[in-house]
């Protein structure tokens, strides 16, 4: 079947873990977009949600780090945090191994990717699931993409990942939802914590609703460090789902830089054109 | 390069530290001797015992593995955040590590720099037509 969804969202744990400490107006705004987004693709009625995350050390680290990885278990367990601290109980998510298995055979034929029989899932695929599969029902296959532990995974091999991963949705019998997470500028867990620069997020987001290849590559890491922080390094996430997206209009459904979940807050998806 | 290996060293154990409740109760129970499979200097070792923040994030860990650590020691988030920014100030630029990528002196030479305003602002859809979001 077609790719049948496509779209990225934040996931920055002062999201669920500080929730009580922003404005409420904007947050609930926030939270309504998710819920939008979750109706969205519950309409696509997807066998499966493959979720592209920037894994923030739960499960690789610079003694073997994968440039992209994806999961092949059939239950998966998170949040690797706190959950208090999270705001979000820990659960066992569920998998499809067998699934994976094919979709990563697929993947493999034009990128090179490690493959993970465990996976903890850290927030940066537990936010995100806990707005937009809020009962834990639909099979998961996580993806993470090297973004936090240089030399980063460049991003035209983030395009070409995306790439992969919409031919291997597209050759595979079952409904294949994509969802990439991820913030755009942003300090996260550093002393600059809550610095969003409105200006770049604004200016990448207009290149990821035109689908803009050349555009979306034309980043340098040093500028993006600079101008961005290291968690824009993440637009990697943002990236892949463009290249899986081939080519179809995105519309941005909510931005508002919220400081206390220390990213600029995104939900946004592309018109895959997919009849369900 | 010791130093560099040294870093490697301090994020390996906090690593280890974040996924495995063995460790954690190891480190609970005596936090000295959960050191002693890895290879520190003294200061890395002090800034792992105390434990010192602001000293961590100087050294160059990681924020995504520290804000475990310091959630680990119920550190508040603000309290985590000025911890950092006492550490820069006592110790100077991060030392090593993704955050010394272009040397980081600290939260207001950062945000002068940027020059950016603090106002939240909202967008619409990223095209021609930017404007009210739908919700």
């Amino acid at each position: 079947m077609p790719l049948v969804f496509a779209g990225v969202c934040s996931h920055a744990p002062g999201i669920t873990g500080r929730a009580d400490q922003a404005d409420p107006t904007v947050r609930d705004d926030f939270y309504a977009a998710f819920g939008a987004m979750r109706e969205s693709l519950e309409a696509a009625e997807p066998d499966a949600l493959v979720v592209i995350a920037a894994e923030h050390f739960a499960n690789f680290f610079m003694n073997n780090m994968p440039a992209f990885a994806i999961g092949m278990a059939d239950s998966y367990r998170g949040p690797i945090e706190d959950p208090a601290w999270l705001g979000i109980d820990r659960v066992d998510v569920p998998g499809n191994a067998e699934l994976s298995a094919r979709f990563i055979t697929k993947v493999m034929e034009t990128t090179d990717v490690s493959f993970a029989q465990e996976w903890l899932f850290d927030h940066g695929i537990m936010v995100p699931l806990h707005f937009l599969t809020p009962r834990y029902d639909l099979p998961v296959i996580p993806a993470n993409i090297n973004c936090q532990g240089p030399p980063l995974t460049p991003l035209h091999r983030a395009w070409a990942f995306g790439e992969s991963i919409r031919a291997a949705a597209d050759a595979l019998p079952e409904r294949i939802a994509l969802v990439g997470t991820g913030g755009i500028s942003h300090w996260p867990a550093t002393p600059d914590s809550g610095k969003i620069n409105i200006d770049w997020d604004q200016d990448f987001l207009a290149r990821w609703s035109r689908n803009e290849r050349d555009r979306l590559l034309d980043y340098d890491d040093l500028d993006v460090y600079a101008e961005a922080g290291q968690g824009g390094f993440e637009i990697r996430t943002f990236v892949a789902v463009s290249a899986a997206a081939a080519g179809a209009p995105g519309t941005v459904h909510f931005y508002a830089p919220i400081p206390i979940f220390s990213v600029g807050c995104t939900v946004a998806t592309y018109d895959l054109g997919v009849a369900s | 390069m010791g130093r560099v290996v040294s870093l490697y060293q301090v994020q390996k154990f906090l690593y280890e530290l974040n996924r495995s409740e063995d460790t954690q109760a190891a480190y609970v129970a005596d936090r000295h001797r959960s050191l002693a499979p890895y290879e520190l200097t003294d200061e890395e070792r002090r800034a792992l015992t105390d434990p010192d923040i602001g000293l961590l994030f100087h050294l160059g860990v990681n924020g995504q593995i520290l804000m475990h650590f310091a959630a680990f020691h119920q550190i508040e988030w603000a309290d985590y955040l000025q911890m950092m920014r006492d550490g820069i100030a006592a110790h100077g630029p991060v030392r090593e590590g993704v955050y010394a990528m272009t040397g980081y002196e600290g939260v207001d030479a950062h945000a002068a720099a940027l020059g950016q305003a603090s106002n939240a602002r909202r967008v619409g859809t990223a095209g021609d037509d930017a404007g009210e979001v739908p919700s």
